[in-house]
């Protein structure tokens, strides 16, 4: 039998911009804040897990030792899209599981405040003679010309895609949506923004890629999470206090697309998803409906939509009647986002992934102040990046 | 075609006699009385790409054959893209078009890029038109779907 893995410590900056930290300073005060909360030091780690997409080239694990602690352990510097945080904790995760450590601490960190459109490349200018470049034999960019390659655009489609399919979703939809997340914000003093929106305002915004306006699209900005993980046997060895706030993480899932007709054209975000939350549901031995709260990677309006129904929250084609119904608001049957989402609270990519995580767990410690769920048990955290990675968490309140 | 697709004009197209004056913008798009796609079509089970590939991601299989695509088609997703990276025009309508049962990524042309003109399930038709003249003065060919009118005859299914 393999190990269980608990979450022992965790803690995730303020989200917003952090013109005095630089990238190393923001993980490590993720981290020492993960170690503090779940009372262990460097020393007791044995394996640190480290996700980055846009920064420092490939070794954040290894600076970051160098400011909270060279103990020698291996390090696994990640990297998988929007995925990356939950790609670091799942890496801790298996560490644990195969028996090669007892406890281990997973960061993700990004500063992105001010960065723009992701992705995006300025167009070139008409050259001397064509020629054919790439997997396409293309003699120009496509981006414009050939669909969209921006994040934003990519995301509309995808819940376009689903209005298409089962109808009810429209502009006003999306919004709602969108005044939803930023409504929960204004309880969460670490998210990035923390003003209301109604949809009106919300659909008067600068629109970005219809339907999604500004307001409707992830913030970029500044921001780490970290994690300390352990073993259920260790944990047994562990103070009582620890014992009582370390939170169970029953399921630890990551996948990536199948091959299907079309997922090459616009990224199936769907599959990959409906798989990750099945997987989730098995090891876990939950099902949606035990679920006290969820949070989802609703990188775009037109994102979150979708993965009511991947994630099995709603019945097949009804994430619309799902929405409609109230249920993924904080007061509703099944709250959806309560940390404001990465709308609101902001998306720094790698962190992403382990902040939704401490969110969940926050609440299930009952520690979540003014925006806590009441008695809430278990709890699922999902997030997905292009290409595509899934990864899904379940955590559950229990007794060690 | 050969297990391996060639880097470069992998359809053989050929150029005008003479001095060329047009090539298509992408390697997928055949010019012609009849502009169209073509699609590299898994010889195993039928997965169809637009890019070259080294093996079939469906089923592993690494024989390709061409294979034309229908030239209308039914919008099942877009979006309106109005903020761009520097030199991208903007607004444009980018979607997907199923072409009797592929799936396509272009823009929708040949009517206003906003909501009140594309809708979901329209159908449309394959359009060309000049993107670009390099300083030899070729013309590069694109396509993009223009919208078919009610009751407008369709091209070649």
């Amino acid at each position: 039998m393999a190990e269980d893995v608990w979450l022992l410590g965790a803690t995730m900056t303020k989200f917003g911009k952090h013109r005095d930290l630089d990238l190393i300073d923001l993980a490590a005060e993720a981290a020492l804040g993960a170690l503090r909360d779940g009372e262990v030091t460097m020393k007791e780690m044995g394996v640190l897990a480290a996700g980055n997409l846009l920064g420092m080239g490939g070794s954040v694990g290894q600076l970051l030792q160098k400011q909270i602690g060279q103990t020698g352990i291996p390090v696994f510097n990640v990297q998988n899209a929007c995925a990356t945080g939950a790609t670091a904790l799942r890496t801790v995760s298996m560490a644990i599981k195969a028996g090669e450590a007892d406890m281990g601490l997973a960061v993700g960190v990004e500063k992105l405040a001010g960065a723009g459109h992701l992705g995006a490349r300025p167009r070139r200018a008409e050259p001397e003679e064509w020629t054919r470049t790439g997997r396409f034999g293309a003699v120009g960019d496509t981006d414009g010309r050939i669909g969209t390659q921006g994040m934003p655009g990519v995301f509309a489609q995808v819940g376009m895609e689903y209005a298409h399919r089962y109808g009810g979703a429209d502009f006003e939809l999306f919004a709602r949506i969108s005044e939803k997340n930023h409504a929960h914000s204004t309880l969460n003093p670490l998210a990035a923004y923390t003003r209301p929106m109604s949809a009106e305002q919300i659909m008067a915004e600068p629109m970005i890629a219809y339907p999604n306006t500004r307001a409707m699209c992830s913030a970029n900005c500044d921001g780490a999470a970290a994690a300390v993980l352990v073993g259920g046997t260790r944990l047994r060895t562990l103070s009582p206090g620890q014992r009582r706030r370390a939170v169970k993480i029953t399921a630890s899932v990551l996948t990536s697309d199948p091959w299907e007709e079309a997922c090459q054209v616009l990224p199936n975000v769907n599959t990959l998803t409906r798989n990750a939350a099945d997987q989730a549901y098995e090891q876990a031995g939950v099902g949606p409906e035990d679920l006290d709260l969820v949070e989802l990677h609703d990188c775009f309006a037109t994102a979150e939509l979708v993965h009511y129904d991947n994630l099995r929250l709603c019945e097949e084609g009804g994430a619309v009647d799902f929405f409609a119904s109230g249920a993924p608001w904080r007061d509703g049957r099944l709250p959806v986002n309560v940390s404001g989402g990465l709308q609101s609270k902001g998306h720094p990519i790698s962190a992403t992934g382990i902040a939704n995580v401490w969110e969940i767990a926050h609440h299930l410690r009952g520690e979540a102040g003014d925006r806590q769920i009441e008695g809430a048990r278990v709890g699922l955290a999902h997030v997905i990046g292009l290409g595509s990675a899934c990864g899904v968490h379940i955590l559950e309140r229990a007794a060690a | 075609m050969s297990a391996q697709i060639g880097r470069s004009s992998q359809f053989g197209q050929s150029s005008q006699i003479g001095q060329i004056s047009r090539i298509p913008y992408v390697d997928y798009l055949v010019l012609g009385p009849e502009p169209h796609l073509v699609a590299h079509e898994c010889a195993e089970c039928g997965a169809r790409y637009f890019d070259r590939r080294n093996a079939c991601a469906s089923c592993g299989g690494t024989e390709f054959a061409p294979a034309d695509l229908p030239t209308t088609g039914e919008v099942t997703s877009f979006t309106i893209v109005t903020a761009a990276a520097p030199g991208i025009p903007v607004p444009y309508a980018a979607a997907v078009v199923d072409c009797g049962g592929t799936k396509v990524a272009g823009n929708i042309i040949g009517t206003e890029p906003d909501p009140g003109h594309i809708r979901l399930g329209m159908r449309v038709a394959l359009s060309t038109y000049v993107a670009g003249t390099d300083g030899k003065g070729v013309d590069a060919v694109n396509f993009g779907f223009a919208p078919l009118e009610d009751g407008a005859s369709e091209g070649r299914n």
